[in-house]
């Protein structure tokens, strides 16, 4: 029987990809472990080897074609003793994974939407200059060039950031444009070049490190809170760390408990930090440079999830957005819904629904979780009386849960309701893939949260 | 249409600094065997894993252990039934040679409720407390320390156990790894550092990565002995996983063991592997493919013939087979699940 070649998913997020080239023509025999085609995934160029032995029958998707989706037919290869017209049979109509086997189960598990939301927002009133469309990790990207064409003393340093192009490929090119000597491959040694970092600050430089993920930051958690943070206090003023410790934070897609947890809370704890987590380009790129220029160690939880998401992002490279600032955005009266990194994405989601049923949420984009905007959320509050709070994170001493204080401190009187929380589940990151779903915030929650905060 | 058996395999160029171990020929027939199957059943199980996660079936991270075969297979040999192991998330291969069912296996990497972990852990997190095998772990060299306690708990039971805790080239310049050789080496913990030189840490060769690259001298100012090996022998690795074995067992505290090997594949799933050149795989898989190599000398030394070992190729097709087919079949886990395993009951 002829066996079909499927377009493979190559990446925990990739869902579809581009086939670049074929290696092998029809009539060419094919061996396990033969190169046959390359493909193009948003982070790469990957070569696709066969794991069949035959002879190539025929080629269903052509070289250069987009789009195509993973699991699509993309070539049959025929076993030995077959002829051409197998081939013939099969078409390129995608065959659906096979699904697990679903239990009938009293529990339903909210539904799953995970379609990137595109900014519903006005663009910000404050910036009206040229915009680019461009990826998250394209406008971090920049946001580090930009200031490191300006400023000599920035350099950024991590595990594959020069050669490799960054694990998620958010330094590409940037070892090109300025060399070995300020985009620096490190060993795997997270405690190590964190210190390091930090006493290049101290010794006046302006070091960008980048953690692959902030799970392995803990690894140098020591170093970020005890050197980083508490110096300029602890030497009455005389020196500090003025750095930024980058990378993706919270979950991914299906890399379990030890990657995927958010480090949101636990920075936003520590005095003498700034935490900015951005959602949209705009955020990434203007929160980035305001990092970079800032005289203080800053923490840019960035989200893996975002990495590949476009948005229209200002070009001006002044364009900075200023630590400690939400953003409104969406305008809204019934309720406010306040979120960080890729919960804002949801919360406009949530708010769209809402929107049909009559409920107008005020969506804040929170943009740093240290200091926290609380003048921004306290005046939304006194407008429409009720507040959700969203995030991608565990509930306990979480950033819902400062929030919660805050405005029970600040704003009591204007409450008609407790604030709610929605949040992941309280519990380690599970593997398998329904209970992932289950674990992570999704819209229908937060609808829900509203309604019920709104008495509907 | 079978392979052609590869021309015979050349001495490799990284040779063992100290060879020659007292043991390193006198493998029996039976024992020869016996690793075929087992360096065969890993390779054909890891290739199925990679076809399974192009299809979706498998998620996150997914790393392969292709080339490295003859290490765990070896190693294994050596240890005992008591004895324990723990290593990092390039892990599939050491489960199977550990003797752990390649379907419970196969199952947790498509996170169904059949799996080690119920399908809660997935492909870089998975354990078997029967097997002794306690993980399985995300974080580069963490493992390092945990299999120093595991040692640290042989003697302390004096269970005559050891530990053989593995990481890779990489992991090896992680700074709490020698916070733990230091430890280990002062209180004469039983456990074999197994240091899998791959020549890579993710794109990152070793020369870019490591000031000293004779890895088995890692533990020189802890006075920790240190071995280099040829990892590509699984009769080489053997031998030294013995004379570690014992060193440990009669109370004289760690050993370092620095494994020459090299993996195929990318690094996970999502690596294109631009940092080495074509050649440099082939010539590995050519002249030094652990495998092939066992296979000439099997032959060469009329163990067996081909249409034995092609019996053999079957069997373990029917077992990967089945495991995938376990994987596939096994339910996701009950959503109540979520919620469980979080702390101790009762
Ligand atoms: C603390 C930590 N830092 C970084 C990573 C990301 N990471 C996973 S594997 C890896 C490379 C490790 O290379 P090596 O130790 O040589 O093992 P190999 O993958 O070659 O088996 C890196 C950087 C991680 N998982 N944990
Ligand atoms: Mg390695």
């Amino acid at each position: 029987m002829s066996i079909q070649v499927l377009m493979p998913a190559l990446s925990p997020t990739m869902t579809e990809g581009t086939i670049a080239k074929w290696l092998k023509q029809v009539g060419d025999p094919i061996e396990s472990g033969d190169v046959i085609c390359e493909i193009e995934t948003d982070k790469a160029t990957m070569e696709v080897e066969a794991v069949d032995e035959g002879v190539l029958g025929k080629i269903l998707v052509e070289e250069g074609t987009e789009g195509v989706l993973v699991n699509q037919p993309i070539a049959v290869i025929l076993e030995e003793g077959e002829d051409a017209s197998a081939a013939d049979a099969v078409s390129a109509a995608p065959v659906p994974a096979r699904e697990a086997p679903v239990e009938p189960t009293a529990v339903s598990s909210p539904e799953v939407s995970s379609a990137p939301t595109q900014p519903a927002e006005a663009p910000d009133p404050e910036y009206t200059g040229a915009r680019v469309n461009q990826t998250i990790r394209e406008a971090l990207r920049d946001a580090m060039a930009e200031e490191m064409r300006t400023d000599e003393r920035v350099f950024l340093m991590g595990e594959e950031v020069a050669q490799y192009q960054g694990a998620y490929k958010v330094s590409q090119g940037l070892l090109d444009e300025f060399g070995d000597k300020r985009v620096i491959d490190t060993p795997i040694t997270e405690h190590g070049f964190a210190g390091l970092g930090v006493g290049a600050a101290f010794g006046g430089l302006k070091p960008i490190v980048e953690f692959m993920t902030f799970n392995f930051a803990v690894q140098a958690l020591d170093q970020i809170i005890n050197s980083a943070a508490k110096t300029r206090y602890m030497s009455g003023g005389q020196m500090s760390a003025p750095m930024v410790f980058r990378g993706p934070n919270g979950a991914a897609a299906r890399v379990g408990a030890q990657h995927s947890q958010c480090y949101a809370a636990w920075y936003a704890h520590v005095p003498g930090l700034k935490v900015v987590a951005p959602w949209s380009g705009e955020d990434a790129k203007g929160l980035l440079k305001a990092a970079i220029r800032d005289e203080n160690p800053v923490v840019v939880l960035e989200n893996e999830m975002l990495y590949g998401q476009s948005f229209d992002v200002p070009s001006d490279p002044d364009f900075v957005v200023p630590i400690g600032k939400a953003k409104i955005e969406r305008a809204g009266i019934d309720v406010t819904i306040t979120a960080y990194s890729i919960s804002v994405g949801l919360a406009l989601q949530a708010a769209e629904q809402l929107a049909k049923e009559g409920i107008e949420a005020e969506v804040i984009n929170l943009r740093s979780v240290r200091p926290l905007d609380t003048a921004t959320i306290v005046s939304s509050v006194q407008k429409t009386n009720r507040l959700v709070n969203v995030e991608e994170s565990w509930p306990t001493c979480g950033i819902g849960a400062e929030i919660s204080a805050r405005i029970m401190e600040e704003a009591f009187d204007y409450l008609d309701a407790p604030v709610k929380r929605v949040s992941c589940e309280d519990v380690p990151m599970p593997y398998a893939a329904n209970l992932e779903a289950l674990a992570l915030p999704k819209p229908p929650q937060i609808v829900e949260a509203v309604k019920a905060v709104c008495y509907r | 249409m079978a392979r052609a058996t590869k021309s015979a395999a050349k001495k490799p160029a990284a040779k063992s600094k100290k060879s020659a171990s007292k043991k390193s020929n006198d493998a029996s027939p039976e024992e020869l065997i016996e690793f075929y199957r087992k360096m065969l059943l890993i390779r054909r199980f890891e290739e199925k894993a990679g076809q399974l996660y192009g299809m979706g079936l498998i998620g996150g991270f997914c790393h392969l252990y292709i080339g490295q075969e003859a290490v765990v297979v070896g190693m294994k040999a050596a240890s005992k039934a008591h004895d324990t192991v723990i290593t990092s998330y390039r892990d599939h291969g050491h489960m199977i040679a550990y003797d752990m069912d390649p379907k419970g296996v196969m199952a947790e990497l498509t996170g169904r409720r059949g799996g080690y972990s119920k399908g809660k852990g997935g492909s870089m997190h998975m354990f078997s407390r029967e097997k002794n095998f306690f993980g399985g772990h995300g974080i580069v060299g963490a493992q390092m320390p945990l299999g120093t306690g595991l040692a640290f708990a042989h003697k302390y039971k004096n269970d005559g156990g050891v530990n053989h805790a593995y990481c890779g080239d990489g992991a090896i310049n992680q700074g709490q790894i020698y916070e733990a050789f230091n430890m280990a080496s002062l209180w004469k913990l039983p456990v074999v550092y197994v240091i899998e030189n791959n020549k890579y840490g993710m794109g990152t060769s070793i020369e870019r990565a490591s000031a000293v690259t004779d890895l088995y001298k890692r533990g020189d100012s802890f006075g920790i002995p240190g071995k280099q090996v040829n990892g590509m022998d699984v009769v080489e690795v053997r031998a030294a996983a013995e004379e570690a074995n014992d060193w440990c067992r009669s109370g004289k505290g760690p050993f370092i063991l620095e494994m020459k090997t090299y993996r195929y594949r990318g690094h996970s799933m999502s690596d294109p592997a631009k940092y080495r050149s074509k050649e440099e795989v082939a010539k590995v898989r050519k002249e030094t493919d652990p495998i092939d190599m066992l296979r000439d000398r099997i032959f060469s030394e009329k163990i067996s013939d081909e249409a034995a070992l092609k019996e053999i190729d079957k069997q373990v097709k029917v077992v990967v087979t089945a495991a995938a087919e376990f994987a596939q079949q096994s339910q996701e886990p009950d959503p109540s699940e979520l919620f469980t395993d979080v702390y101790a009951t009762a």
